[in-house]
């Protein structure tokens, strides 16, 4: 007994043993949990055992506020972190900072617990989800720079809709500095830019490849966004948790590009159709002022003094037409009773009567018509005018009736 | 094309929802003769520009760096 050490003494130099033996400061243990209690200051303890030892094990609130599941007792669960001293029992435990379901503990199951947890947590929600804007000027893209997927997106972009900005916020999309990075690119974008859409974006790979967004972190900063987020990570089938929390999940970054941007083949068609559509309108506007023209074009020609005067002239027309007839008539009235009077006086002509053999006898001393007997003694010389000439004759003897 | 020049402060957005208007009230009828031409003529030149704003686009590619400044990305 060279040497007394008092049991702090002791302790620390165990403890300071424990901590200069590197495996003893990274180890992983796999064994059955029992006596799990989650402490009110939010730190967890239990121990791990097997059939013959068991292993006292505590983890930190920071560490723990990070499981994705509460262990249960009984759960084969796989612990990874370091052997320590808790000095003021002279005990040692191992103090964690990793613990995964063990048998289950695969990529798949730790992706099962994460989800289920943040989805109770209401980050996936269905009412947390916001349009996306059908027109963006400026989109954000998350992904590495060095990326088929960044040349895919503006490909697409300047395919379908070159009339914006695309703000690339690199960032590592694979390994384990890649959540940090990611994080960091969503928040930078949403920091310092007025883009309407992010895109987060990573073409296909394994699914270790794409672990990273499944990260806890990530996922959660995707659902902080102020920017509206779109995910286009893997191919088709491939689900990540981002693509849960994001406002819309497309297969690919291809199709994420496509999502965010109008198609402007259909656009221009639609530019199209609406300057058709000017030209139908403007036309149908003329046709109605042409009609309209028209109707009051007839309206003016009912009103018109043409028409008056078309039917005066016609009057005037008819006077005269009857004014003609009349006077046709009254000459030929009396055209009949000057012919009348003609015949008359053709009838009384004495000149008739000779032709008929009746004479004209004058005295040819005095001239004086012989109409008596008593008119001339005998050697009276007498003319007698018959029809086509004039005899001489003297009386040779009188002789009368009375 | 002096017409277009006027607009060109228009993004796309705005011109292509000035145009959809325009066709909206022209096709509602209910406008002077003039009226209807004017759209017309307005509406054509907003389609006119729509159509330029896409075929001439040019994509820009710009970084950003951690302090959030912008650079052109070639």
């Amino acid at each position: 007994m060279t040497n007394t050490y008092t049991v702090y003494q002791l302790t620390r130099y165990i403890s300071d043993l424990f901590e200069l033996d590197p495996a003893l400061q990274d180890v992983w243990v796999e064994g059955e949990v029992s006596n799990f209690t989650r402490a009110s200051s939010g730190h967890l303890y239990f121990t791990l055992k097997d059939d013959k030892s068991e292993l006292r094990c505590v983890m930190w609130r920071s560490q723990a506020e990070l499981l994705p599941f509460d262990p249960q007792h009984g759960d084969a669960i796989l612990a990874h972190g370091q052997v320590t001293v808790y000095e003021a029992r002279g005990q040692y435990q191992l103090t964690c900072d990793i613990l995964q379901p063990a048998g289950v503990g695969d990529l798949n199951r730790q992706f099962e617990l994460l989800k289920a947890r943040l989805e109770a947590e209401g980050l996936f929600d269905v009412d947390r989800k916001r349009p996306i804007p059908v027109f963006p000027r400026r989109i954000g893209v998350v992904t590495s720079p060095t990326t088929a997927a960044f040349q895919d997106i503006q490909n697409v972009i300047r395919r379908r809709f070159p009339l914006l900005d695309v703000i690339l916020s690199p960032a590592l999309v694979q390994g384990k500095d890649a959540p940090p990075q990611i994080v960091a690119a969503i928040e930078r974008l949403n920091a310092h830019t007025d883009a309407d859409v992010i895109l987060v974006a990573r073409g296909g790979g394994s699914l270790e490849d794409l672990w990273c967004f499944n990260d806890e972190t990530v996922v959660r900063a995707v659902a902080a966004s102020r920017i509206p987020v779109v995910t286009g990570v893997g191919h088709e089938i491939d689900f990540t948790l981002v693509d849960f929390a994001a406002d819309q999940r497309a297969p690919t970054p291809s199709a994420a590009a496509e999502l965010v941007t109008p198609d402007g083949v259909i656009l221009r068609s639609t530019i199209r159709d609406l300057s058709a559509q000017l030209a139908d309108s403007l036309t149908a506007a003329l046709d109605d002022c042409r009609r309209a023209l028209e109707s009051s074009g007839r309206v003016l020609d009912r009103l018109s003094p043409l028409n008056r005067i078309q039917n005066a002239r016609q009057r005037v027309d008819d006077l005269a037409a009857r004014i003609d007839a009349f006077t046709r008539h009254g000459l030929a009235r009396r055209r009949d009773r000057l012919q009348a009077r003609i015949d008359a006086l053709n009838a009384a002509n004495p000149t008739a009567l000779l032709a008929r053999g009746y004479a004209i006898v004058t005295r040819a001393g005095d001239g004086h018509r012989v109409s008596s007997a008593h008119d001339a003694d005998a050697g009276t010389r007498l003319l007698i005018a018959l029809h086509d000439g004039r005899l001489t004759a003297d009386v040779r003897q009188r002789e009368t009736d009375t | 094309m002096s017409d277009d020049a006027a607009h060109t402060d228009l993004t796309f957005e705005q011109a292509f929802a000035q145009l959809e208007e325009i066709v909206a009230r022209l096709e509602s009828g209910d406008l002077t003769l003039e009226e209807s031409v004017t759209l017309y003529e307005q509406g054509q030149t907003l389609a006119r520009l729509c159509g330029t704003l896409l075929d001439t686009a040019e994509l820009r590619v710009q970084q950003i760096s951690d302090d959030g400044t912008l650079s052109p990305l070639a």
